[in-house]
């Protein structure tokens, strides 16, 4: 569809043209691309570098450039000082466990929503799919009051319980598609070689989803890790606390020494750098799932 | 086979758990909260029952109303990026090599925690040892500003982080959904001899309309009901000059205690969040019919 004046041009002018043209564009386009990689990763940078600074290397030298003997002993310094190993291990077991609640509690809905045969059914997935549009923050007042009269502030129990009911939205609506295209056959010999409902779905079911399991669990961790109001507001004790809570306090006590405030920073955000270059393949096959069906 | 799959006593055990957790967790706090909103509350004591007047206030309240607005902004400026993010994604879905890499590394920021992020970039912003202000006055800036302190650009300053740290999930979004695109329509159409810019505005805008739709619904709503970073960075201050409604609703139910005004927000901002889902939907829906018609 070009235009009718280039149409009538020898087709070896517009041969030789175009490719040309092509090249510089492709060129231009590739390095703003580049460009953009650079921004998303140059403050990490300059937050390794300066994590490995003292205030004086920090204040005095060119910001990008690397001092000739690292501070490493800045991060010797906050994690035997800090609490941070205790945080990080409350953020391991919380997101650990509210995320094997989630996936399971959201298998079982999905299977009976989907599988199984009742009145109401429709009914009860719209409430979970209503779930997906309730901010957070509008549940935050009610929430803290009821958990301070069950006595379940400052218990981990209170943001697991919260985790929970606010991922099993999501992890449902990315399980319900897998779950539609199982195929019915699998049930129907089960059933007659005498199988119970509940083994069907542990020895089955489960292991036919696994794939997609990994994907939901991948977003339940990514969300859970990084979750910050809820244990702002529900927790008060270190104990409990968590990295991302837990990292703003510390940071709070040590606010003129950047070269602490970076180690710690760079303490809490290596174990999900790790864990995305590990898996990064499943991570982003994960959050393109669990946003695009929404 | 009937039978065995409506096992009353399997679907309840299935389904009973879960939904009495969203109910306590989710449904019965959201009627709580717009209870509250009709109460004099300090959290603690005694409630008094006042009727709308609390709502009555919010209405009248400029500080909301400021708050109110930062939040539209940030959800135009939102709105307005994703122009550049699905720039970016065609380009990247293109035959560009590495486009992998480069979508992975887009997505790290997105990984991090929202302290970690806040943090690291009032680093940058520090007035006198910042990255920021460092490369401005190397560059010849006599008095760079101090970004975060100052009401006539804290919010400009602000929003720059959050466009960071989602960038990279709106571009993997559109990313994939190109991806999905049939290599054929695009082999078809560039026979027909269309160019790369008709091929993008009319084939692969219009097939990934839905998911455009979806992007533009969780981007709004996002920075309506946005609060972690700009609760760390700046806690709403200067002087209200960056409060979003979020960490409005914070700072009255948890800082002055008034845990009934606090919930009208708390309610106002659950209206808000879903009149503008309702809205979106209606609204790029129509759209859509012209478009495939």
């Amino acid at each position: 569809m070009r235009t009718q004046a280039a149409a009538g041009y020898p087709p070896i002018r517009q041969r030789s043209g175009v490719p040309l043209l092509h090249r510089t564009g492709y060129g231009v386009m590739y390095l703003a691309l580049i460009a953009v990689a650079v921004i998303q990763v140059l403050p990490l940078v300059w937050l390794l570098i300066f994590s490995l600074k003292n205030n004086q290397e920090v204040f005095n030298m060119a910001p990008f450039a690397i001092p000739a003997h690292p501070h490493w002993s800045n991060y010797e310094n906050v994690w035997v000082n800090g609490n941070i190993g205790q945080y990080f291990l409350n953020s391991v077991w919380i997101t650990a466990v509210a995320l094997v609640l989630t996936v399971l509690l959201a298998s079982f809905v999905t299977f009976a929503v989907t599988r199984m045969i009742w009145k109401g059914r429709s009914l009860v997935l719209g409430l979970f799919m209503v779930g997906l549009m309730i901010p957070v923050h509008s549940t935050l007042i009610p929430l803290f009051s009821m958990f301070l009269k069950l006595h379940l502030t400052d218990n981990p129990l209170s943001i697991i319980l919260s985790y929970v009911a606010f991922n099993l939205p999501t992890t449902i609506m990315i399980l319900l598609g897998f779950y539609y295209a199982l195929p019915k056959e699998v049930e129907e010999a089960a059933i007659i070689d005498g199988c119970s409902v509940n083994r069907m779905f542990f020895k089955i079911v489960l292991p036919m989803t696994s794939s997609v399991l990994a994907t939901t669990a991948i977003i339940n961790m990514i969300y859970n890790w990084n979750e910050f109001i809820f244990v702002n507001t529900f927790i008060s004790s270190d104990k409990y606390k968590t990295l991302t809570v837990g990292v703003q306090n510390f940071i709070g006590q040590y606010t003129t020494d950047w070269g602490a405030i970076g180690a710690t920073l760079m303490i809490s955000i290596l174990p999900i750098l790790l864990v995305f270059l590990i898996m990064s393949e499943r991570i982003v096959e994960g959050i393109a799932a669990g946003s695009v069906k929404g | 086979m009937a039978k065995v799959m409506s096992n009353k006593l399997v679907i309840a055990l299935y389904v009973l758990p879960s939904l009495l957790l969203i109910m306590g967790i989710i449904y019965i706090p959201i009627v709580l909260t717009g209870y509250y909103g009709l109460n004099q509350w300090d959290g603690i004591g005694k409630m008094v029952f006042i009727g709308l007047d609390n709502y009555k206030e919010l209405v009248r309240d400029n500080a909301f109303w400021q708050s109110a607005l930062h939040s539209l902004l940030l959800a135009l400026f939102s709105g307005i990026s994703l122009i550049g993010y699905l720039g970016i994604a065609l380009v990247l879905s293109g035959k560009i090599k590495g486009a992998n890499l480069l979508r992975k590394i887009y997505l790290i920021p997105m990984l991090l925690s929202s302290v970690a992020i806040a943090q690291l970039w009032m680093k940058i912003y520090h007035p006198t040892n910042g990255v920021l202000n460092s490369l401005l006055t190397s560059l010849g800036v006599d008095n760079p500003p101090s970004w975060l302190a100052e009401p006539s650009i804290v919010l400009i300053a602000l929003f720059i982080p959050i466009i960071w740290q989602y960038a990279g999930f709106y571009i993997l979004i559109y990313y994939a959904a190109l991806k999905n695109i049939p290599e054929s329509l695009m082999e078809a159409a560039r026979i027909d001899g269309a160019n790369p810019w008709q091929i993008a505005t009319r084939i692969k805008l219009p097939l990934i309309s839905e998911v455009i739709k979806v992007t533009v619904v969780l981007s709004v709503v996002g920075s309506l009901k946005y609060f972690d970073l700009i609760y760390v960075m700046t806690d709403g201050g200067p002087n209200g000059a960056s409060e979003v409604m979020a960490s409005y609703m914070y700072h009255k139910a948890f800082r002055s205690f008034d845990f009934g005004y606090g919930s009208a927000v708390g309610f106002f901002l659950l209206l808000i969040c879903l009149v503008a889902t309702y809205l979106i939907r209606k609204a790029t829906a129509s759209k859509d019919t012209i478009q495939y018609s």
